[in-house]
């Protein structure tokens, strides 16, 4: 049984910061598939298209049949245990840090055998599930757990690398001031994070719950409008050496179409919250987590950003905010990048319709806000990048991923009413 | 040396000996500073906000400087009475067009702090000008006219001080604008609070008499004023030039006033 994780102790201000250190990084071009995948929480494997054999690792042609027809399809995720082994050494820096490392073979119900990293539960040639999530160096990895849930397995040390779990950690929500930072807060408070910094924007104009979110356990409101770069940059030095996990409530949403609009001023609104919102936040706090993605138990680790998923395609109805949405997702990109080796992964969840006032008039379904929050804190835990949340988020991000111009056309035939 | 020469040298004489003090009555641009705040549905007030282009570093290694936004009615700011729809078609009525003369003249300050502190909502009303008067005498014609609350001294929600039906702040009520202007021939009224008109300005007929009836008589507004306790309720100069922003509605501003501190 794996020991129940126990509140880091307080930093030892005489020791330096543990820098980050990567698993091994380089993947062919073919591999990034899978890690893409893994980042959704998917497990995916090379099915071939001719003669139906799964193949593993990422192969430019089937290893059976020579044909180039391969595709990456979902998998089943059960196996077996067939051997296992803990490294007590080794000549990588990541690992030597982290000895000891079990890892063994599984045969999977889905075909090949596959080299895994071993949660501390799964017995000795016991039934496992595997999953595939992104590592510390943002790739695509296995690891075998066991096939049911063990009490603390979300505590497992191996597994922790390849989670973002907001248990003991400090998360700062950026916007309280709306029923989504609201429910944020009590998701963070529910998943044990140890301090939720609150951001409230304009302390001086009233907002509905601030009684109860400040009456949160763990909660602590501070100032921060993302609108103001001194307010971002002034929040950054007294809270941005012990952000773990930071999670933007912050959105500006206004209907309308660019040609319904007069002037730019709306639409300038919307990007300073969206996207210039976003910029400051990283320039402010995108350094000092990027230090510290090796530091103990309570690491920073995440950085969420939620998105409308018309982030991904225009659709006109919300036209000038979905711009601004796509700004901000390809920023989201920019940061991922950046954040690439530090080991803090960057979380997209990209929502359908979300149940609040700019949006009051669309028909469901529609995403409530505390589905949201909820949906932040399980992606936390699972060690997830990429969620399209709600049945319109996932049907566009499906037809996103099939063929974008299409989609384009499809969204541009939807109107209000 | 002329007469207007002896007097300026007498202002210029005096200032320097300090027997003339020069009184702030501005707030700092803060980004944090309140707004007004519209219905969502509207366009809003710019908040005040400043960018870093140079901090004697790689961006422009021997200097400091920033860009600055803002709307035209953020912080301590002047209306011009193109502002509102009843000034809309006014000559010389916009920042840049309005006569210079306007920005320095005398100044009365109708202390209404006692009445405020009594009640959020108070209403300066004609009764309450002539009470006044019988004090410290009728107002001259062309003076503006500032209504102390002691408003500034509030901050953070209290200044606003808004609530599920609006903001709870003082001002004047229509009847007390329009004797202002037909009866005084005022040049313009200012406020502590962070409009010329009363917090539920929106419930009096007409809708926001200060902005409305001020502006349709071509007169000026000032706001978000702070430092009227230290200002006499007669005597002053004040001194409010806007920025000369081409076709504005108004402007953020310095606002002074020129106090004489030698015993009368």
């Amino acid at each position: 049984m794996v020991e129940p994780l126990k509140k880091p102790p307080k930093k030892n201000p005489q020791k330096r910061t543990v820098l980050p250190t990567l698993p091994p990084f380089a993947r062919s071009r073919r591999a990034l598939a899978f890690t893409a995948a893994a980042a959704e929480g998917r497990f995916v494997l090379q099915r071939c298209a001719d003669c139906e054999s799964v193949c593993y690792p990422a192969r430019e042609i089937c290893p059976k049949c020579w044909s180039p027809a391969l595709r990456w399809d979902d998998m089943p995720d059960g196996g077996q245990m067939i051997a296992e082994t803990t490294l007590r050494t080794s000549i990588n820096t990541y690992f030597r840090e982290r000895m000891p490392w079990r890892i063994g073979t599984v045969q999977l119900d889905a075909g090949p055998s596959v080299l895994a990293h071993i949660h501390g539960d799964v017995n000795e040639r016991s039934r496992v599930r595997v999953i595939a999530r992104t590592d510390k160096s943002g790739q695509g990895v296995m690891i075998a757990l066991p096939e049911k849930e063990t009490p603390n397995m979300a505590d497992d040390r191996q597994l922790r690398t390849l989670t973002c779990d907001p248990k003991f950690r400090r998360v700062l929500i950026t916007d309280g001031r709306t029923e989504l930072g609201q429910a944020a807060a009590k998701a963070m408070v529910d998943a044990g994070a140890s301090i939720i910094f609150v951001g409230i924007a304009e302390s001086w104009r009233p907002y509905p719950g601030k009684e109860a979110l400040g009456a949160l356990p763990g909660v602590e409101i501070l100032p921060l409008d993302i609108t103001d770069t001194i307010s971002v940059q002034e929040l950054a030095g007294e809270i941005g050496g012990k952000t773990d996990i930071l999670i933007n409530t912050a959105e500006h949403v206004r209907p309308g179409a660019s040609m319904e609009r007069d002037g730019v001023v709306t639409a300038r609104d919307e990007m300073e919250v969206n996207y210039f919102g976003l910029l400051r936040l990283i320039q402010a706090f995108g350094p000092g987590m990027r230090a510290r993605g090796a530091d103990g138990d309570n690491s920073a680790c995440a950085w969420v950003n939620l998105l409308s998923v018309y982030a991904l395609s225009n659709w006109s109805a919300y036209g000038t905010t979905s711009a601004s949405q796509a700004a901000a997702y390809s920023l989201s990109q920019c940061l991922r990048a950046e954040m690439a080796g530090s080991g803090v992964k960057v979380v997209n969840i990209l929502f359908g319709p979300l149940d609040e006032s700019w949006r009051q008039p669309l028909p469901p379904p529609k995403v409530t806000p505390e589905r949201l929050a909820r949906t932040v804190a399980e992606t936390l835990q699972q060690g997830i990048e990429t969620v399209a949340l709600g049945p319109v988020a996932e049907d566009v991000m499906r037809r996103f991923k099939e063929d974008p111009l299409v989609l384009e056309r499809e969204l541009s035939q939807i109107q209000l009413g | 040396m002329s007469k207007s020469n002896r007097l300026l040298n007498e202002l210029g004489t005096a200032l320097l000996a300090g027997d003339i003090d020069t009184v702030d009555l501005t707030h700092t641009l803060d980004p944090d500073f309140p707004v007004m705040i519209l219905p969502p549905e509207f366009g809003q007030c710019a908040r005040f906000r400043v960018e870093e282009v140079s901090r004697y570093d790689d961006r422009g290694p021997a200097w400091y400087w920033r860009n600055f936004s803002c709307g035209e009615h953020t912080g301590t700011h002047f209306d011009a009475p193109v502002h509102w729809i009843s000034g809309k078609d006014l000559p010389d009525a916009a920042v840049d067009s309005i006569p210079p003369e306007a920005f320095v003249g005398p100044v009365c300050v109708l202390d209404c702090s006692r009445e405020s502190a009594a009640d959020e909502d108070f209403l300066l009303t004609p009764e309450f000008i002539e009470a006044w008067e019988s004090k410290h005498d009728t107002i001259p014609e062309q003076s503006w006219v500032l209504m102390r609350t002691d408003w500034s001294r509030r901050s953070g929600a209290e200044y606003l001080n808004m609530r599920e039906d609006g903001a709870h702040t003082p001002g004047p009520n229509s009847d007390a604008m329009q004797f202002l202007i037909d009866e005084r021939n005022i040049r313009g009224f200012g406020t502590e609070t962070v409009g010329t008109d009363a917090g539920q300005a929106t419930h009096l007929s007409p809708p926001y008499p200060a902005h409305y009836l001020l502006h349709g008589a071509n007169r000026y507004g000032l706001q978000c004023l702070a430092n009227l306790d230290k200002v006499p309720p007669t005597g002053a100069i004040l001194v409010c030039p806007p920025l000369k922003i081409k076709h504005g509605s108004g402007s953020p501003l310095r606002v002074l006033a020129l106090v004489d501190r030698r015993p009368a």
